[in-house]
């Protein structure tokens, strides 16, 4: 199967906010009251209940005035923090096409994964004590629909596909810019995780913090610690709560055939 | 739009003046950024802040708000100084060599014929100089001192590059590197569009600049091109639509509201029907009396004939010099001179100029009614004083308001079908998907009920007027909720002797035998069915017209005047962007903007206009046949090309007790007023997810102003205006520059406009703020450029 | 027939490291939420770009059913949109299902301050007769110089902007009916 993904050209953003809505009507969260201050980003940050944030930074490069705007959301890595921090069977799960899923009814709300994620995505919510954040809408890719937000975007911004095609796509509209005089211009697809399934095209990708992306994004060594020497003890614990959720499959699985 | 938004993607160059796409229209945006993917299009973006748009833009220049027909007239001088139009379609396809009267003449800020005891024109020497036949003269070689080009270019003479930066605010240098990124368009095989909108229609004289970017682009050929064209994005979804239907100086399809001169059909006609001013003009409005007639037939039915003139004494006539536009009817009502009020879908306490006034008209009327989906401010405008806080403090108690109010629920829109017309001039129709909640109903309903049992009153109890109330045709299946595919049907026209739908107004006859009640829209529902549910896919050119994807008017033409794309021969000026060809029998491509068989050299390519060429020089406006830049009402400086007549002398300004205009000692700052992209106007504070998104209320400021006066990010302001004043938190920004004007640094603040005291999020309505000025020629309220102080709190 | 959910369901493998299937309980935790709508085509209400919608209701338009609207996205068939929308396009579920939305008739009556119910009948029985009192007061057949005018001075009409084509032709023949000659509409803001 190949690795889906989604490509952000940064060039092609208005910072209208189609993708934050866009995700948010379609996983059916609570739409919450912004705050004020001193920027049309009026979501602070990620929560529990907004999985998909624009950027906006107001900054002068070079001496021309610029307004940098970029989408921020999970990034799929292909060597995920989260994952490796997880002990909770069957809470995060990287499916076949890359996409890395958290599975609320098996999250034990521990947030070893916010700790582990080094673009600080997920989101605990203080009321479920569950995980939240971007699933690249596994449940429409796969009937064949694209995620949400990518759908919504009017400009093109995002697309979506497989991370191949979209990695070439990247070079390509990088190489473009720097033909037309943007020297910085660059792609931003985390190489210190293994390649995110999110690829960035950046006008400035010298300076990717204007843009609010890590310089350098790497697992932290507290997870990668536990990935290592601990990862034994942990996948005790792991088998056991498989074991449970093979239970589970064995008692609900007729159920779910017999109401289609 | 003279184009169209899928259009928009076969430009070289994109102009976005007077709009902010990528923040009011977004999805319409996409097109930009194709332009720019597929053919390296370049965006210019002239406004007074950095926005959105500007955020993606290859140019950005700093302006003045309401000195845009400044920055375009510098443009039409840049354009000829440096020989950049296009030549053979300046001479082809505008009015250049056409002789003007002598006497014309412009100086000190006046065009000839100016009677300053009425404060109005007299137009006789804008006028063409005729030949014996009633011709205009030309001059082909455009170089007779009396011809349009050489008048024109005299007129543009004063605007340098260095006038145009004294005036506009941005450095000479600014104007330069945007006026050549615009002018490489003049080159037949390049095109330019322009996107704009409120930012060029809510001056004092606006009309006058949608004409200058008309000239404009008219100089560089970019008139009935692909990727070309003057484009207006229009703000409501079917605001366009609604025009079409008519407005207070016109009835439906352009057609104009009878004056109390024109006593009969005939008078009208002989008014309206205009005559051919040269030999090879189409002049397509000769067929005025077909289209009127059948208009009367479709309004008055068996009671229209032709020994009653089709009934043409019903419609209501309006003075020759009378005005019952929005600031006329609002003013009258605020003299209490109206009793009762009718709104549809609108919001004037939030949305119409001068708040503060509008609140004390409404308190006058007797009774009003208004149809919505949520209550507004208009509608619970008695409880101002309380809802509204600190802003209406003064305003009556409700006790002391005698207005009578009903709310009444509607349907919205995805409880009903019909059809709404977009920017791009398509027509789509839309399905029902829900049934209103509730005991909502859709407005159709809603508008025959009332209209019936008025009728009804006046059979049973008779009364004044009742003959035009009676003679109007509601013959609908179900009269009490009439079908909307039966009206849309009714709007396409039908012979009323077989019954059958016309195909086009081709087919409709001015002696009664034929019925429709919007010309333009003939063809939108034939004998084939409903056009307008078209989804056909299909693209034959390559340029985006999508003739099967619903219907557009008129005659489902997706480029207007695009005969101009093509030279005398009929050759296209681009070959790789060919709306039309002629094969030597006939058109093919888009609907030709021509006669489908008639040769190219047969009529000019502007069909509608008796010219047959399109006008630089146009004696249609009231304040002049070329545009000139004055100054807004309320202004910071006198205008710097005659500073005795700084603004338009011919703006309309209401001068009563509640229409104070401030001066620049007390309000030192130029104020303009938008929308953000999270809301829609005044609906979405009732949403979540907007609400959510902008729940806040702010101003922008600029930095150096804000250290001027020690304001910082968050801090709360207060702006005042000669009429009010909003309160908010300061968005303290670099991206609004101050601007050098006269060698005076001027400062503007942005003032977004979704809020009100009514919604689920709330905050001030900003139209506290603005003046009673508006364009004379359209009635617009001058949002774009009024003067406000700025204070902290 | 192939149930269109099960082509719907998360169909593909999961696995874990260990290689158990964890399928079930993800499809049961991702059912598409429009897997078993009717799907309306309409245009967004908003501004006039003219983005084409789908409107996707549950309930099938029987009899006894009331649809509600559970999403609405961009109309991938529309050259005008091709599917995408933006922030307040994507959100008019919000717009349509609304606790805000006006159910029934209000009335407010002069001098009080606060809002009544009014049956639907009454209030157009009152209004029709407000109407009609207006237009006995100052309908002018003529004008001050004998000229015949039949307008309606005293009675005003604004809207129709958000309004359909054929609701505004409808407000075309309602006011030309009554004489009405002040009228306007978003386009003159």
């Amino acid at each position: 199967m190949q690795t889906v993904a989604k490509l952000i050209d940064t060039t092609l953003c208005i910072g209208c906010k189609a993708c934050e809505v866009a995700c948010q009507e379609w996983n059916d969260q609570e739409f919450t009251m912004g705050v004020f201050n001193n920027t049309y980003q009026t979501m602070p940050d990620l929560a529990p209940n907004f999985w998909n944030l624009i950027k906006f930074n107001e900054l002068e490069i070079d001496g021309a005035q610029s307004w940098l705007m970029a989408k921020y959301q999970c990034m799929h890595c292909a060597d995920a923090g989260c994952i490796a921090a997880c002990p909770a069977p069957g809470a995060i799960m990287r499916l076949p096409n890359g996409i890395v899923d958290f599975a609320q009814d098996h999250c034990i709300g521990c947030g070893y994964c916010i700790t582990g994620c080094p673009f600080d995505v997920p989101r605990l919510c203080a009321k479920t004590k569950k995980v939240y954040k971007c699933s690249l809408c596994s449940d429409r890719v796969a009937v064949g629909l694209e995620p949400s937000c990518i759908k919504a975007c009017p400009t093109s911004c995002l697309t979506f596909g497989s991370r191949d095609d979209l990695k070439f796509a990247a070079d390509k509209r990088a190489a473009d810019l720097r033909k037309s005089g943007f020297q910085q211009a660059g792609v931003y697809d985390g190489p210190g995780v293994g390649g995110t399934n999110v690829i960035y095209v950046l006008k400035h990708a010298d300076r990717p913090t204007d843009y609010g992306l890590p310089k350098n994004p790497s697992i932290p060594w507290t997870v990668q610690l536990w990935k290592g020497p601990v990862k034994l003890l942990g996948n005790l614990v792991f088998v056991g709560g498989l074991l449970a959720a093979f239970v589970h499959f064995i008692r609900v699985g007729p159920k779910e055939s017999h109401d289609e | 739009m003279t184009n169209g938004w899928t259009d928009v993607a076969n430009a070289d160059v994109v102009l976005v003046m007077g709009g902010n796409p990528a923040e009011n229209h977004p999805v319409g945006f996409r097109f930009v950024m194709e332009a720019r993917r597929k053919r390296n299009a370049k965006l210019v973006v002239i406004d007074p802040r950095f926005n959105r748009t500007s955020a993606v833009a290859d140019l950005y220049v700093p302006m003045r708000a309401g000195t845009d027909i400044a920055f375009l007239g510098g443009i039409i001088h840049y354009t000829l100084e440096k020989k950049l139009f296009h030549d053979e379609y300046v001479k082809l396809h505008t009015n250049a060599a056409f002789l003007i009267k002598d006497g014309f003449d412009f100086a000190e800020g006046y065009f000839s014929g100016w009677n300053a005891e009425k404060k109005n024109y007299d137009r006789a020497s804008w006028q063409y100089d005729l030949d014996a036949q009633g011709h205009a003269k030309v001059d082909p070689t455009l170089e007779n001192p009396r011809c349009v080009f050489q008048l024109m270019k005299k007129h543009y003479a004063r605007y340098t590059p260095q006038a145009v930066a004294n005036i506009v605010g941005c450095t000479a240098e600014e104007f330069e590197s945007a006026a050549a990124i615009i002018c490489s368009t003049g080159k037949p095989d390049r095109s330019g569009t322009i996107l704009y909108a409120l930012g060029w229609t809510q001056h004092s004289h606006s009309v006058q600049l949608i004409h200058t970017a008309a000239m404009m682009q008219l100089l560089l050929g970019n008139i009935g091109r692909p990727g070309g064209g003057v484009n207006a994005q229009r703000g409501h979804s079917n605001i366009q639509g609604s025009t079409d239907m008519g407005s207070w100086n016109n009835l439906p399809g352009y057609l104009k509201i009878p004056r109390a001169n024109h006593a009969t059909l005939d008078d009208w006609l002989k008014a309206y029907t205009p005559k051919a001013l040269r030999p090879n003009s189409m002049n397509y409005w000769k067929n005025t009396p077909a289209f009127m007639t059948s208009l009367l037939k479709a309004y008055y039915g068996k009671s229209a004939s032709k020994q009653n003139g089709f009934a043409y004494e019903n419609l209501p006539k309006a003075g020759e010099t009378e005005n019952y536009g929005w600031g006329s009817f609002f003013d009258q009502m605020h003299k209490g001179a109206i009793d009762g009020f009718i709104s549809f879908g609108m919001n004037p306490v939030a949305n119409g100029p001068n708040t503060p006034k509008m609140l004390e008209a409404l308190a006058k009327l007797k009774w009003m009614v208004m149809v919505e989906n949520f209550e507004t401010e208009t509608a619970t405008f008695w409880d101002a004083k309380k809802l509204g806080d600190k802003y209406y403090s003064t305003y009556k108690d409700p006790k002391q308001i005698d207005t009578e109010v009903f709310l009444l629920p509607a349907a919205c829109f995805a409880e009903k079908d019909g059809t709404f017309v977009n920017s791009s001039r398509w027509l789509q129709w839309k399905r029902a998907a829900l049934p209103p909640p509730g005991d909502a109903k859709p407005d159709q309903e809603i508008i025959a009920r009332i209209f019936l049992r008025v009728r009804e009153l006046y059979e049973k109890e008779g009364g004044r007027g009742a003959r035009p109330l009676l003679d109007m045709t509601w013959d609908y299946t179900n009269p009490i909720s009439p079908s909307l595919e039966e009206v849309a049907r009714e709007s396409n026209g039908r012979d009323v002797n077989t019954g059958k739908q016309v195909a086009g107004f081709g087919e409709l006859r001015d002696d009664g035998s034929t019925a429709c009640g919007c010309w333009i829209y003939s063809g939108s529902w034939t004998e084939a069915g409903n056009m307008m549910a078209r989804r056909g896919q299909e693209d034959p050119t390559g340029l985006g017209l999508f003739p099967g994807y619903s219907w557009s008017w008129p005659a489902n033409r997706r480029i207007l005047y695009n005969r101009a794309s093509a030279d005398a021969e009929g050759k296209g000026f681009d070959p790789a962007r060919t709306p039309i060809r002629w094969d030597g029998t006939r058109w093919s491509g888009d609907v030709a903007d021509y006669k489908g068989d008639a040769k190219p050299t047969d009529f000019g390519a502007f069909i509608m206009l008796p010219e047959g060429v399109a006008k630089l020089f146009a004696a249609d406006l009231l304040e002049g046949p070329f545009p000139e830049h004055y100054e807004p009402v309320e202004s910071p400086v006198a205008n710097p090309l005659h500073k005795s007549v700084s603004s338009n002398p011919m703006a309309t300004v209401f001068k009563g007790p509640l229409d104070p205009l401030g001066d620049v000692k007390e309000f030192p700052y130029v104020a303009i007023t938008y929308r953000l992209t999270e809301h829609f106007h005044y609906w979405t504070k009732h949403v979540a997810s907007s609400a959510g998104l902008q729940s806040n209320f702010f101003v922008e400021v600029p930095a150096q102003l804000a250290k001027e006066k020690g304001i910082k990010g968050g801090d709360l302001v207060r702006v005042r205006s000669a009429r009010g004043s909003v309160e908010g938190p300061a968005l303290v920004t670099k991206r609004i520059r101050p601007l050098k004007v006269e060698g005076k640094t001027i400062y503007q603040v942005g003032i977004p406009i979704h809020w009100g005291f009514i919604g689920r999020t709330r905050g001030p309505l900003v139209n506290n703020l603005t003046p009673s000025a508006y364009d004379p020629n359209s009635g617009t309220p001058e949002y774009k450029g009024f003067l406000v102080s700025l204070e902290k709190l | 027939m192939t149930s269109r959910r099960d082509f719907i369901r998360t169909g593909v493998a999961v696995t874990t490291a260990l290689g158990f299937d964890l399928r079930p309980a993800i499809a049961a935790a991702r059912e598409l939420k429009i897997s078993r709508t009717t799907q309306t085509n309409s245009v967004c209400p908003y501004c006039a770009v003219g983005c084409s919608v789908v409107i996707h209701t549950l309930g099938d338009k029987a009899r006894n059913v009331r649809p509600t609207v559970v999403h609405v996205e961009g109309d991938p068939d529309s050259p005008i949109n091709r599917g995408t929308l933006c922030s307040k396009g994507i959100s008019l579920k919000e717009f349509i299902v609304n606790d805000r939305r006006l159910t029934q008739p209000l009335h407010r009556a002069p001098g009080s301050a606060e809002w009544k119910p009014m049956a639907w009948d009454d209030a157009v029985e009152r209004i029709a007769r407000h109407i009609k009192n207006t237009r006995d007061k100052g309908f002018a057949e003529k004008d001050s110089q004998g000229r015949t005018v039949n307008r309606l001075p005293n009675l005003a009409m604004i809207g129709g902007c958000t309004d359909t084509n054929e609701i505004n032709y409808l407000i075309s023949k309602f006011r030309f009916g009554l004489g009405i000659l002040s009228y306007e509409n978003q386009s003159r803001l």
